[in-house]
């Protein structure tokens, strides 16, 4: 361990300073503001330090972890997603009683997991990463003890979670016991070399897809998603939805390049049909809710269907349309559970029809916000999404998917119902005023809608620079 | 520059009229207006300059522009102007006008948002028409869908919200099968040349196998007929055209299916001259069908909007018709049956919105004697009524027979249904007159006669109908070097070639 490996390492040290700074503060003053204001301070710092971090790539610390371009972009990634659901959490927590500094410590140790995923190499730091994600996760989401349904989906989580996470450990021990190794490239070099192999080595590898296909919530690991989307606090749904998701696809990508997934026609199958069930289960199901964190829910779960299709594309555009699509699956997502949260009162959370109809009359400035980030969910044009989409209908059609491209095509249309239903309902003229659950709308949040909005639009307007970044940025 | 300004300050004007909102209802009229005015002087410029160059000039754009836009992808900003763009700009621009106009006692509600969705509208529409980059293109194509849909589901009639749904997702659907085959022949012209673009110029004329073809083809036609609509994509049209405010009516019959007609004359037919060869019998018979099936519909409503909005697949069937027929006249046809149909259909729109202003119901059982207490309306109300039968010395009819003319030599069967539709539009048309013009007067119905405005503008859409069915010649010599171009190409099969640079 060398100076450059610390430098490597900075992020992650960075954070876990963060995390006990903020742990020493909570058990001296309980304070929210300043709590918050540590939280995102040591996020900044955290992003400062992947920069210095930068002129290191690509780099080897031990066995465990590689620092490399692609890495440090999905850890920038995931921190900056992080501090923005941190602020919209200050807007969430402050109108509410309660501890509510533990959430922020929480939140930063289920970050600090997500970017042990994006720089794991080896099963060790991958296990290792996801526990950490998982356990502070178990805590997040029931963490209204006193809401039955939050504890519900805690209580939920907990329990698949661990189940998953016990079949991704039997995996990997089958994996090991074949080839040998617990490192990604290494189990790649041996699983190409041998043209057959036997069946304990693909049991391991279904159930190691099977243990990172649970975190996605792709068909068919997605039953727990809308309850748990439900039941969790709005800013944690949008850290499920975004940084655990984004971080598991983060290392389904390194390890999906070290392997050429078209000479495996065995498994080309096996994730085409995961991939199409879940657009298809995830848009139709989404169709039958009234609660719009569970349609939210269906539909990350098409949206990951969407994603995995560059995972499938091998050609020249499928990493960065991988990228694109997951920088605007982050932005957008975000931004709609931030209007979620914003929108929700006191006692409860804002899931109901009721509470966004007519949103757009009573507070324009969240409705308009929330119209853009379901806009850009449906990939209409002048948003981030329209690009994404268009970026993965490309990778899918440049590897001649068409299947599955056209599925996609299918499904938009498809998902377009369920999002101009809710447009439709923040436009509608209510008669008297609805029960009105007035939050403390709060500057911070507002501030943090806005940015994301005008990064919405910019994605949409003039991706350019964004691509060049991500081209720069993905090479593995 | 100037193709540029002409999108860019509708967007500009739609934005100030919405911050006006609030302090004063008409503030946001005037400036919706103002910026129109602002967009007409551009095309007039236009016009000025170019109508004299256009028929000696074949084979240049009259104005391009083209910037670098997502250079990673082979994506530019390519905006350019032909005869027959500049005929469709001036077309949007005149009934963007109209429609600000007509919404003026209409509209009362949010009446910045109304103007910012209806500009919005138009710069989509005028983008286009503008555009050269297959990208931009689909940008656009999917963003005029947007403020319209809030336009009919905000401020539409009665059955808005379902009307609104079926509009989007119909076009939305289209649109997305168009970007499965843009995204195709961008990949099959990258993967044989080695250079990827979305560049319409320099994709004229890639190599690809027939079926190749054929598929890519499909998609954008399909995208297309939806839009125009052909015959079974047409059910989202009756239901969009009745709901919608009357603005939104007049834009959507006049310019949103001339989009789709555009699509065809400017994409379709150049980039695959093959495959449209090969399904040109087909989609005249469907063109034809549509006709009828058009006609014998607008006869069997009671809901005077729905009638009119039924002539209109009527008349776009005879477009439809036109443009697969192939010969330099019957595109001709088709191109002045676009200006003619979005003018009188337009108007007849604005007289529904009218009458059901003055008496809430668009009920034709309802309607009946306005000449007496409403002569001035009635009376111009005829006028569009004969024009929308094809009368000769009207739009309408210098389009239609040019069609037919064109058509017979192609395929003289379909051309003979079709001019069946002739005979069952002279149907429709004079029942509008006798429902609501003839008969007696109601005694419960309290019928004013229009306004100073509303004269005014009938009176506008009066001389534009008189004058394209009078003097035409200024739209086909616009209009006629691209007809000549495509008439080689979907004749002979061979691709065009790409036009040199403009200015």
């Amino acid at each position: 361990m060398n100076r450059g490996d610390l430098i490597a390492l900075s992020p992650f040290i960075m954070l876990s300073i963060t995390i006990i700074v903020i742990m020493l503060a909570i058990s001296l003053r309980r304070s929210h503001l300043l709590t918050v204001i540590l939280t995102l301070s040591g996020l900044a710092l955290t992003l400062a330090s992947i920069s210095g971090a930068l002129c290191t790539v690509p780099r080897d610390v031990t066995l465990l972890i590689r620092i490399d371009n692609s890495a440090l972009f999905f850890l920038g990634l995931i921190v900056i997603g992080t501090f923005a659901i941190a602020a919209l959490s200050f807007s969430y927590f402050e109108g509410r009683s309660g501890e509510r500094e533990e959430f922020y410590l929480l939140l930063l140790l289920a970050t600090l997991g997500a970017m042990v995923l994006t720089a794991a190499t080896h099963f060790a730091s991958l296990f290792l990463g996801i526990e950490l994600l998982s356990v502070s996760l178990y805590a997040l989401i029931a963490y209204h003890r006193h809401s039955l349904r939050s504890t519900e989906a805690g209580v939920k989580y907990l329990i698949l979670a661990a189940a998953s996470s016990a079949v991704l450990l039997f995996g990997m021990a089958l994996i090991y016991a074949e080839t040998g190794s617990m490192t990604f490239t290494h189990i790649a070099s041996r699983i190409g070399v041998s043209g057959t192999y036997g069946l304990p080595l693909t049991a391991g590898l279904a159930m190691v897809l099977a243990g990172l296909g649970f975190k996605l919530a792709v068909v068919p690991f997605h039953l727990w998603t809308p309850d748990v989307y439900e039941g969790a606090p709005a800013p944690i749904t949008a850290f499920v939805a975004t940084i655990s998701k984004g971080a598991v696809f983060a290392v389904l990508l390194r390890i999906f390049t070290s392997i050429d997934i078209h000479e495996r026609p065995a498994l080309l199958l096996i994730m085409s049909v995961v991939a199409m069930a879940s657009m298809f289960v995830g848009n139709l199901l989404a169709l039958q809710q009234n609660n719009i964190k569970r349609i939210l829910a269906y539909s990350s779960i098409s949206h990951l269907g969407y994603l995995l299709v560059t995972l499938l594309a091998s050609g020249p555009l499928a990493i960065a349309a991988a990228a694109f699509y997951l920088v605007a699956y982050f932005i957008t997502t975000i931004g709609a559970f931030g209007v979620v949260s914003m929108v929700s009162g006191k006692d409860r959370d804002a899931d109901r029809r009721e509470d966004y109809q007519g949103l757009a009359w009573r507070r324009p400035w969240l409705a308009a916000v929330f119209c853009a980030m379901l806009f850009s969910l449906a990939g209409i044009p002048l948003t981030a999404g329209f690009v994404g989409k268009f970026y993965v209908v490309g990778a899918g059609a440049e590897s001649s998917l068409w299947p599955l491209v056209v599925v996609l095509v299918i499904n938009s249309a498809i998902g377009l119902f369920y999002y101009l239903r809710i447009i439709a309902a923040l436009f509608e003229r209510t008669e008297g005023q609805a029960a009105q659950t007035a939050a403390p709308v709060t500057r911070l949040g507002n501030a943090v809608l806005a940015c994301l909005t005008i990064l919405l639009i910019w994605l949409g307007v003039y991706p350019g620079p964004m691509i060049e970044i991500i081209n720069k940025m993905t090479h593995f | 520059m100037i193709l540029l300004l002409l999108i860019i300050i509708p967007l500009i004007g739609g934005l100030a009229a919405w911050l006006s909102d609030g302090k004063n209802n008409t503030l946001p009229r005037w400036i919706a207006l103002g910026t129109l005015m602002l967009d007409l002087v551009l095309v007039l410029l236009l016009w000025k300059e170019h109508a004299a160059a256009v028929s000696l000039l074949p084979d240049t754009w009259l104005v391009e522009i083209q910037h670098a836009w997502i250079p990673q992808l082979g994506i530019s900003f390519h905006l350019a102007l032909d005869g027959l763009s500049l005929i469709l700009v001036s077309l949007t621009i005149f009934l963007g006008i109209l429609s600000v106009l007509c919404s003026w006692t209409e509209i009362s509600e949010r009446v910045g948002s109304f103007h910012l969705n209806l500009l919005f509208i138009l710069a989509g529409i005028l983008g286009v028409f503008l555009s050269l980059d297959l990208f931009l293109f689909y940008f656009f194509w999917e963003l005029m869908l947007v403020p319209m849909y809030f336009l009919i589901n905000l401020w539409g009639h009665e059955n808005r919200v379902y009307a609104s749904y079926k509009f989007f997702i119909f076009t939305q659907a289209g649109g997305l099968l168009m970007l499965l085959s843009i995204l195709g022949l961008y990949f099959i012209h990258g993967k044989s040349t080695g250079f990827y673009t979305f560049d319409y110029p320099l994709l004229l004329g890639t190599a690809m196998s027939p079926s190749a073809s054929l598929w890519l083809m499909l998609g954008f036609f399909i995208a297309f007929a939806v839009k125009l609509p052909m015959l079974p994509f047409q059910p989202w049209l009756p239901d969009a055209h009745t709901e919608a405010p009357t603005a939104g009516s007049v834009i959507l019959a006049g310019l949103l299916l001339k989009t789709g007609a555009y699509g065809l004359l400017r994409f379709v037919l150049p980039l695959f001259p093959d495959a449209v060869h090969m399904v040109a019998p087909i989609v005249m018979g469907l063109a034809v069908a549509g006709i009828v099936y058009g006609a014998v519909l607008a006869f069997s409503q009671t809901d005077l909007k729905r009638l009119v909005a039924y002539t209109s697949v009527s008349h776009m069937g005879f477009v439809l018709l036109g443009i697969f027929a192939g010969t330099t006249v019957a595109l001709s046809g088709a191109v002045i049956l676009i200006v003619a149909h979005g003018v009188t259909t337009g108007a007849l729109f604005m007289l529904v919105g009218m009458i059901q202003e003055r008496i809430h119901t668009r009920d034709l059982g309802s309607m009946g004697g306005f000449w007496t207490t409403a002569p001035r309306l009635s009376s111009m109300g005829l006028l569009f009524v004969l024009a929308s039968l094809g009368l000769p010395g009207t739009a309408n009819f210098i389009g239609e027979f040019l069609v037919l003319l064109g058509a017979f030599p192609v395929n003289s069967t379909m051309t003979v249904i079709g001019a069946l539709g002739l005979v069952l539009s002279a149907v429709y048309s004079l029942r509008i007159a006798q429902r609501v013009f003839h008969g007696t007067t109601r005694a419960d119905i309290r019928m004013p006669d229009l306004s100073v405005r509303e004269t005014g503008m009938m009176a506008i859409m009066i001389i534009a109908v008189l004058w394209i069915g009078l003097f035409p010649q200024t739209i086909l010599d616009t209009a006629k070097p691209v007809l000549n171009e495509l008439e080689c190409c979907s004749n002979h099969g061979e691709p065009i070639s790409a036009k040199g640079g403009g200015q």
